[in-house]
């Protein structure tokens, strides 16, 4: 039996006390440790961006980090964007423009947006397409996934939601 | 889908790294951006004993412009270059090149240095690192050595850095006053690997070409540097005649890889183009 590192994983501003040996991935110790199952596992290297979550504010492929390196970090998962009942302006945006079908990418693309509109408020529509062309949708609803974000783009300009979300 | 078991440390320092480098030999892996690592691990391609995860050594994370280089650090994220990370042409340059690679999320983690490392025929910074002819920096428990870009690139997934070395820095020639570049890559999505690309810098003084340099990239084993055709520029002012010359000389000389994103033939006609194109652009 290989080794298992006791860690302290912070998401979503919680600490989580887990034990995980290091070769298990950021996403399923989230999944299967912390219970956060909102992050998605489709591909499991890198290329359909199902499992994005923010380290640090910066928004990375939960898939190709370990856990383990996690440490010490603050992790941001999908079910930290909601503030109780009050959906964040991205996910209310998806809510609103049909961003989702079966909502299988929908974490994945919440989590990019959120992450590189907080770093860039002003992007522009030809640069969050640029952004958002790294994660697939298997249901194929990427002109409404990009009418969401340039709405969620705008009120977020208008009225930025808290850091602490 | 899962990773095989292995045994995981953090050294916090370049010194720590290179020490752990040499005590774990050649079951130790150096972890950088893992970009390409966790995946080749996921898919069990890759089944390291030891991971040395060099993500917390500060000591190297810099990119450090100095006099006619700018050296970057291993820990230099690609993103790092999203802004040009210095005035002139180099930096611009970088920044051009860079959105090219992969997609955001994974510009997030992946390193320039871990580029090299890895050395994958169609990775942009080997492109750029062979074409400028920059300059390695490879450390171990012995103490380091550079090494020439013309000496680095062995193949594909191979090149100078051994099982006890650590690719330290990179250094770039700063490209002076007078210098400009031109990029174009084929892709068929966006953020796919290259099925060909070519970059091409000129330095233009009085509407002559005074200087050039021009390479190739997935189209091989590794980038192609140019070097004659780099000297068929010089002397010439630029012209739409030359560069459809200099393109076509590309194209009959290199014989490319064939593989299930495109045939021999067909990346053949593309070094054509994309070598065209950056040599315009260059020149605009
Ligand atoms: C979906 C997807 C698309 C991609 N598209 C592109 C693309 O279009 N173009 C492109 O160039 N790349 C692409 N990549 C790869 C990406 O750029 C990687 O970041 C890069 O290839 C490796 O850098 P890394 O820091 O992630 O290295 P790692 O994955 O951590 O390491 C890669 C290899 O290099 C070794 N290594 C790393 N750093 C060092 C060092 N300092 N010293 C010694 N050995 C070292 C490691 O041991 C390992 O063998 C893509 C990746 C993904 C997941
Ligand atoms: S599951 Fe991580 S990118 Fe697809
Ligand atoms: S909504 Fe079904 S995969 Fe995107």
């Amino acid at each position: 039996m290989a080794e298992k590192h006791a860690i302290t994983l912070n998401a979503n501003g919680k600490d989580y006390r887990i034990s995980v040996e290091a070769r298990r991935t950021l996403a399923d110790a989230l999944r299967d440790d912390c219970g956060l199952t909102g992050t998605h596992l489709g591909c499991e290297h890198g290329v359909c961006g199902a499992c994005t979550v923010l380290v640090d504010g910066k928004p990375v492929r939960s898939c190709l980090m370990f856990a383990v390196q996690a440490e010490g970090q603050a992790v941001r998962t999908v079910e930290g964007l909601a503030k109780g009942e009050v959906l964040h302006p991205l996910q209310k945006a998806f809510w609103e423009n049909h961003g989702l079908q079966c909502g299988f990418c929908t974490p994945g693309f919440l989590m990019l947006a959120t992450g590189a509109l907080e770093a860039e408020p002003d992007l522009s529509e030809a640069e969050l397409r640029d952004i958002l062309s790294s994660n697939l949708c298997r249901c194929t609803g990427y002109q409404n996934i990009i009418k969401s974000v340039c709405a969620a783009a705008s009120e977020m300009r208008a009225c930025p939601p808290s850091a602490d979300r | 889908m899962k990773p095989a078991s292995f045994v995981y440390v953090r050294p916090g320092s370049r010194s720590e790294i290179v020490a752990a480098l040499a005590e774990h030999g050649a079951d130790g892996k150096v972890l950088a951006g893992g970009q390409s690592l966790v995946a080749a691990m996921n898919f069990r391609l890759a089944r390291p004993g030891v991971i040395i995860d060099i993500n917390r050594a500060g000591d190297l994370d810099y990119l450090r412009p100095s006099g006619d280089v700018l050296a970057i650090g291993a820990l230099t994220r690609h993103a790092a270059f999203h802004k040009p990370p210095v005035e002139g042409p180099l930096g611009a340059l970088l920044a051009k090149v860079v959105r090219h690679i992969a997609h955001y999320p994974i510009r997030q983690r992946g390193t320039f240095t871990g580029s090299l490392a890895h050395a994958d025929p169609a990775s942009e910074w080997c492109l750029v690192a062979a074409t400028l002819g920059a300059e390695m920096v490879i450390a171990n428990n012995n103490g380091e050595r550079t090494c020439p870009a013309a000496e680095f690139f062995r193949g594909t997934f191979t090149t100078a850095v051994g099982e006890q070395d650590l690719l330290a820095e990179v250094r770039l020639p700063m490209l002076g006053a007078g210098w400009r570049s031109g990029f174009h890559e084929f892709s068929r999505r966006a953020g796919d690997f290259a099925l060909a690309m070519s970059l091409a810098a000129l330095k233009l003084e009085n509407g002559v070409i005074t200087a050039a340099r021009l390479g190739v990239g997935g189209v091989s084993d590794r980038a192609i540097r140019l070097s004659k055709l780099e000297q068929e520029l010089v002397g010439k002012p630029p012209s739409k005649a030359l560069f459809q010359d200099v393109a076509a000389s590309a194209q009959a000389g290199i014989r490319p890889t064939a593989d299930i994103h495109g045939s021999s033939e067909y990346r053949s006609d593309l070094i054509r183009a994309v070598v065209g194109r950056a040599l315009t652009e260059a020149a605009a």
